[in-house]
């Protein structure tokens, strides 16, 4: 079996990804969709990376974890900023901050 | 090459406990499921000859970053419900379009390549990732360290929060309780020692009189403490027997 399903496998991850990111409310859910579609971003690359043969693919892959860590540290300390202030992680109640 | 079973053992241990993160009601439901996706997504790795970074997204993924999110789960609280009140007319149905449109382009694009798969692909151990990331790549390594250190700081910027008024010291909680019209000692311990060690007898005073405040407000709610009367005659014949004059209990 090719490596090419890989990249098909994880075309289907990152649209249930997006879905999951416009449709749920709670903040916490939608995070986790994000990360989804950066571990489908993630898979592509190491599936690439397989199909030409070179790691390069694979570092890159490594790299999107490292930015994808960070990112998840100062997102989840955003929400509890948000969570303190509000009592709620709904995305929609910051909806009132527009004029 | 990869075997049949194994992509579809992947596929179907991915797509599934996917697809609760757009159904599944409670949160960690979902973030278990997530865990799943994520092994799913190692084994695939270490399919695809990436060994190491099958072993890099479990430590990082499952261990470290998809716990971060049970613990946020549980510092604001599991049992939030979800406001399924719609903020934009027909959000749902727009969302839902917008996903699978996205879905079907990247299918079809890729279907309408073609790939040649190389017959000799690099193994992808941790030797061979390391001499990448610590040579070519080295500049990257030290920018993602910043990056991480940025992070971290940020992330205690954001959730340190300024005490408002200054810490009362013990003394001060001891004068507030004192002002308050509390009394500054202990109460007296319950049980009569030695002949009724429980906490439903009071304790008994100098004299001989059962302390009313020694025994729990509850216990005497319930009618389960003893007055301790009977100790009281009990006691002044022990004092005699130890010597004591009458004139002084």
């Amino acid at each position: 079996m090719s490596p090419v399903n890989f990249v098909y496998l994880a075309s289907v991850l990152f649209a249930i990804g997006a879905a999951t990111v416009l449709l749920r409310r709670n903040a916490i859910i939608a995070f986790m969709g994000v990360e989804l579609m950066l571990n489908a971003a993630n898979l592509t690359l190491v599936a690439f990376a397989r199909m030409i043969g070179e790691i390069n693919g694979q570092i890159m892959a490594f790299f999107v974890m490292v930015v994808a860590a960070a990112e998840v540290v100062v997102g989840l300390a955003i929400i509890i900023a948000v969570f303190r202030a509000r009592q709620s992680i709904s995305l929609d109640e910051p909806s009132e901050l527009r004029g | 090459m990869i075997s049949p079973i194994l992509f579809w053992f992947v596929a179907f241990i991915t797509v599934i406990p996917a697809l609760a993160l757009m159904f599944a009601r409670k949160p960690v439901h979902i973030a278990m499921a997530v865990v799943l996706v994520m092994v799913g997504l190692a084994v695939s790795y270490v399919a695809l000859k990436a060994p190491f970074l099958g072993v890099v997204q479990i430590v990082v993924y499952t261990g470290a970053v998809m716990m971060l999110f049970l613990f946020v789960l549980m510092l604001v609280g599991v049992d939030k419900r979800e406001s399924l009140k719609e903020t934009i007319t027909g959000q749902r149905w727009i969302a839902l379009a917008l996903a699978l449109g996205v879905g079907a382009l990247l299918i079809t694009v890729v279907s309408r390549l073609s790939f040649s798969v190389s017959e000799e692909p690099s193994e992808g151990t941790p030797t061979e990732v390391a001499y990448w990331l610590f040579g070519d790549y080295v500049l990257v390594v030290e920018v993602l360290g910043f990056l991480l250190i940025t992070s971290a700081v940020g992330a205690l910027a954001l959730t340190h929060v300024p005490r408002l008024f200054p810490k009362r010291t013990q003394a001060e909680i001891q004068s507030a309780r004192v002002a308050a019209g509390a009394d500054p000692v202990n109460k007296a311990f319950p049980g009569v020692y030695a002949r009724h060690n429980a906490l439903d007898a009071p304790a008994l005073d100098p004299d001989g009189n059962p302390i009313e405040d020694s025994v729990s407000r509850v216990l005497k709610v319930r009618h389960q403490a003893i007055d301790g009367s009977e100790f009281k005659d009990d006691n002044k014949a022990r004092r005699r027997e130890l010597g004591a004059k009458e004139d002084e209990a």
